[in-house]
């Protein structure tokens, strides 16, 4: 008997300080080993190909899809935010439903549809019982090929954004990762919000809504992943029906090439009891054959939660922050080891330093045999994890083909992570950690000398 | 696109890393259908409740222990002590080393993590099925062994004052939600925080802590509840070797205070230079299952569906598409306590909207529907919403037993969590109207206004100059 928020079985990927929902870490924690779910391809008569899990425990059926290099960081110069509003726009009214018409249709039918921009793609997800299935997916086709763009809707949308902007204004996280991002990457359009700011939201109207449409979307930058109660035969005709309306092909600018400029503390001063930091250095490829030893050595150095290096120094140790943590992540034109703290002001810090210390031995010494056997361990033992609701298999087959995993990659995964040798990760840590060329941002009212 | 949630903070939970967004989406889904869960139940010798929910999608299993405990149990002066506790059970007994239970999980490829409320204390592993042996023998360990020394307790209290920081400190959204539930309760410890007062915090001891586990952690006080891949042939020998064999404890009974009758609406606003967007909220007390009047409490979830859940919903549909004066509203009604509940509501203004004119039109929602009450159509759209939302809840594993735990937690029954569709199906249109009329009753309201101060908002300013590539190591 518990009652919050509606139309949740899809868990959202956990954002970081960062704001970087980063697909790498939750993919690569999909290991693989028992894996009794079949990835079935099905291409409808129209063409459309989906990847399928079958799945007939309950009465459900969710899809994901993506438009890829759809994101923010394709939004015309001056219309920031533009990927975002239409993101939160296309399920605001379609054809000839009105916003609260074609809503109502959704709400009193169980249906949840929701769209989201990252900086590279254009995401989507519809989730439905079986007994709606046909009304369902009827609403995804009007709301990818006929939206309305209706002036009340518009607006209202846009004074949802603007709020979200103003909130983000004060609040430390988001002002932290802001800077990070400008800081990192200059000119290029991954500094600037995906959501936007005040004046660029301002100018956007129905008009550019209807641009993004006509380019961003179509068959030839989709991937779709479908988990539930369907079968392929079922799905074919319905893919056709919801995505055969789109343009065969997309037009859409490529993001410009960009390397990421690392090095500097930069102080943003707040007054809040905590600081709040976060820091990163260059990445790693998720195609890169090292891709799994640093993946490792992340989990040992600051991605493993209570098994981590970081936290045992940070928290356990001394008690210097509830949170703290490293992660990977792999954007189109750029990869990032990046991480998060907050500590209180006059013990920030201590904590930069300890985590400075830690990311040198790394790099310098690597990590012990135990250490990666308890990684590897955890990473292949938690994989059937990832596999107990619907919402978790869909987003992954989305995952899997955007990153160009293979359809075999389920079985495969664990394979990977245990074919890591302790010299992979040392050579790995050595080559990829770079403490000297750290950038910092940190906000609130920091006491004392910063270094990492 | 995401907008920013307003749900209250209700849990505060050891650790932040990924698990606790999914305890807080998935510790309320709605629940339905003729059986919901279809729970299997048994009790051991000691009076531990056991109860199993079966889910063989995956080779896992979601395996919790909660105790009937939480911060509203607390004495005077130790505020917090609960929530402490729960992060000081991962400091060790004499057969695991302090830290070194989540990482024995991990080894295992497990996540574990553990949270507190108001009314409960829960503990938690998501593992493979053929590792749940071992964490119920670490879990039983812990429920009788704990071992706690200064040099463990001292640094993990600056963890939970660094937490308080994080989570509501440096948040004025919060801060003024803590604000508003201590107006809200004048004499109930509903009005605590959950993670205690800052001063109280402070001065949090081992010896607090482990009185307090002395007092409340025992088997006859607690719950095992497991979702997933086993059958109760499997679970019931391993609960009876692991957990039948902790001898049933003294604990004590929970003594709460009622709350007198209030006679004043009260109003708190919280203005601080780090709101970027002002906001209004107000809470009600209402009834839970358990409290007086619990027969409103289904016809109450059925008006919080009708009022303020969705974009369809009245509140959102009035203030946001109709009048567009705000960005955002809705409702929140969670009628799982031990004793009162509280009806809550929010709106946020749209630019240059002022929070007394927004509220004002809050004001005359709550008007018409005491009023005019809610209509038939209504009442069928958000009682087959209500209804379906079951349908999710059974697909996720760990949604089942934290439904099930909480309502047991509370003292509430299997059957009682089984039947709210039954319950749902029956509420009628005069109870909601009922209900309404009951519990928007103003003297039993505290309003929160969260605003920046005149000249608007302060936001971060990058200090001159910029510290450059120095020191850097």
């Amino acid at each position: 008997m518990s009652y919050i928020a509606k139309n949740t079985p899809v868990l959202k990927m956990r954002k970081t300080l960062l704001g970087l929902a980063s697909a790498t870490l939750l993919m690569t924690a999909f290991a693989s080993q028992a894996s009794a779910v079949e990835v079935q391809e099905v291409t409808s008569d129209g063409g459309i190909t989906a990847w399928l899990i079958e799945d007939h425990l309950n009465p459900l059926l969710t899809v994901d899809f993506a438009f890829k290099g759809a994101g923010s960081a394709t939004d015309p110069a001056g219309k920031d935010g533009l990927a975002n509003m239409v993101s939160g726009l296309i399920d605001e009214g379609a054809g000839e439903m009105d916003s609260q018409t074609f809503r109502t249709e959704m709400e009193d039918r169980s249906i949840s549809i929701s769209f989201d921009a990252g900086r590279d793609d254009f995401s989507g997800s519809m989730v439905t019982l079986t007994r709606e299935r046909d009304t369902a997916i009827d609403l995804l086709r009007l709301a990818l090929t006929e939206p309305r763009f209706d002036d009340e809707a518009v607006e209202r949308i846009r004074a949802q954004v603007m709020s979200g902007l103003r909130r983000a204004e004060t609040d430390p996280g988001d002002i932290a990762g802001k800077a990070f991002f400008k800081s990192i990457f200059g000119d290029h359009p991954y500094a600037n919000p995906v959501s936007g700011t005040i004046a660029s939201v301002s100018s956007l109207n129905a008009n550019d809504f209807r641009e993004f449409v006509r380019h961003a979307m179509a068959r030839d930058n989709l991937v779709i992943g479908v988990a539930g109660d369907i079968t392929a035969e079922e799905l074919g005709p319905l893919l056709d029906e919801a995505f055969g309306g789109l343009p065969e092909k997309s037009d859409l600018p490529a993001i410009p090439e960009v390397t990421p400029k690392f090095g500097g503390i930069e102080v943003i001063q707040q007054d809040i009891p905590q600081s709040q930091a976060v820091w990163g250095q260059k990445g790693i490829a998720r195609k890169d054959p090292d891709f799994y030893a640093a993946y490792i050595m992340n989990y040992i150095l600051g991605g493993g939660g209570f098994s981590s290096r970081l936290t045992e120094e940070v928290r356990e140790k001394r008690g210097l922050a509830y949170g703290i943590y490293s992660y990977l992540a792999d954007m189109d034109k750029a990869e990032l080891m990046a991480g998060g703290v907050a500590t209180r002001n006059d013990a920030i810090g201590q904590s930069l330093s300890i985590i400075g210390d830690e990311w040198q031995k790394m790099k310098d010494k690597g990590v012990s045999q135990e250490e990666l056997d308890n990684a590897k361990s955890y990473l292949t033992g938690a994989f059937p994890l990832r596999f107990t609701s619907l919402g978790n298999l869909s987003g992954m087959l989305v995952g899997m083909q955007m990153q160009d995993l293979g359809m075999d990659f389920l079985d495969k995964r664990n394979s990977l992570v245990e074919a890591v040798t302790l010299d992979d990760v040392n050579r790995v840590a050595g080559e990829l950690l770079d403490p000297a060329n750290v950038t910092v941002t940190v906000v609130g009212k920091p006491e004392g000398d910063l270094a990492f | 696109m995401t907008f920013p949630t307003r749900s209250p903070i209700s849990l505060f939970a050891r650790g932040p890393i990924g698990l606790l967004a999914a305890i807080l989406m998935i510790l309320s889904p709605h629940l339905a259908g003729a059986a919901v869960f279809s729970p299997q139940t048994m009790t051991l010798d000691n009076g531990m409740q056991v109860v199993l929910v079966e889910n063989h999608r995956a080779p896992v299993v979601t395996h919790m222990v909660w105790y009937k405990v939480g911060s509203a149990d607390e004495t005077e002066g130790v505020s917090g002590i609960a929530h402490f506790l729960e992060h000081l059970m991962f400091k060790g007994t004499k057969d695991i080393a302090p830290g070194d239970f989540s990482k024995i999980v991990a080894r295992n490829g497990g996540n574990d993590n553990a949270f507190t409320s108001w009314d409960y204390t829960g503990y938690f592993q998501n593992i493979a099925r053929d590792r749940l042996e071992m964490v119920m023998k670490m879990e039983a360990d812990r429920m009788q062994n704990l071992q706690l020394t200064d040099d463990v307790v001292l640094p993990e209290r600056d963890v939970i004052i660094e937490e308080r920081r994080s989570r509501i400190d440096n948040n004025p959204g919060a801060l003024l939600g803590e604000q508003m539930r201590a107006a809200l309760y004048m004499a109930h410890p509903y009005g605590r925080s959950i993670i205690g007062w800052l001063n109280e915090m402070e001065t949090l001891g081992t010896d607090d802590a482990l009185a307090f586990y002395h007092k409340w952690y025992a088997p006859n006080n607690a719950i095992l509840v497991v979702a997933g891949d086993i059958t109760m042939d499997q679970l019931k020998p391993l609960a009876e070797k692991y957990y039948g064999a902790i001898p049933a404890g003294d604990v004590a009974t929970r003594h709460r205070v009622k709350e007198p009758t209030q006679h004043a609406p009260r109003k708190v606003t919280l203005t601080d230079p780090r709101v970027g967007q002002s906001s209004m909220s107000r809470y009600y007390l209402a009834p839970s299952y358990n409290s007086d009047n619990a027969d409103q409490a289904a016809p109450l979830e059925v008006l919080s569906e009708i009022l303020g859940s969705g974009t369809t919903s009245r509140f959102f549909r009035s203030l946001v598409v109709d009048q567009s004066i705000g960005t955002s509203a809705g409702t929140f009604y969670d009628p799982v306590a031990v004793d009162l509940a509280s009806f809550g509501l929010y709106a946020v203004p749209r630019d240059g909207v002022e929070l007394a004119d927004l509220e004002k039109a809050v004001d005359a929602e709550i008007a018409k529907v005491v009023e005019n009450g809610v209509t038939e159509e209504e009442l069928a759209r958000a009682k087959q919403k209500l209804l379906d939302s079951a349908v999710f809840a059974r697909d996720s594993l760990s949604a089942a037993a934290r439904t099930l735990g909480e309502a047991l937690a509370v003292g509430l029954t299997v059957d009682q969590v089984e039947s709210w569709p039954d319950r749902i199906n029956a509420v009628t249109i005069e109870q909601v109207n009922a209900a309404a009329k009951s519990v928007f009753d103003d003297k039993r309201s505290v309003t929160g206004w969260l605003q920046p101060p005149e000249g608007g908002p302060v936001s971060g300013m990058p200090t001159a100059p910029v510290i450059g590539e120095q020191e850097v190591h």
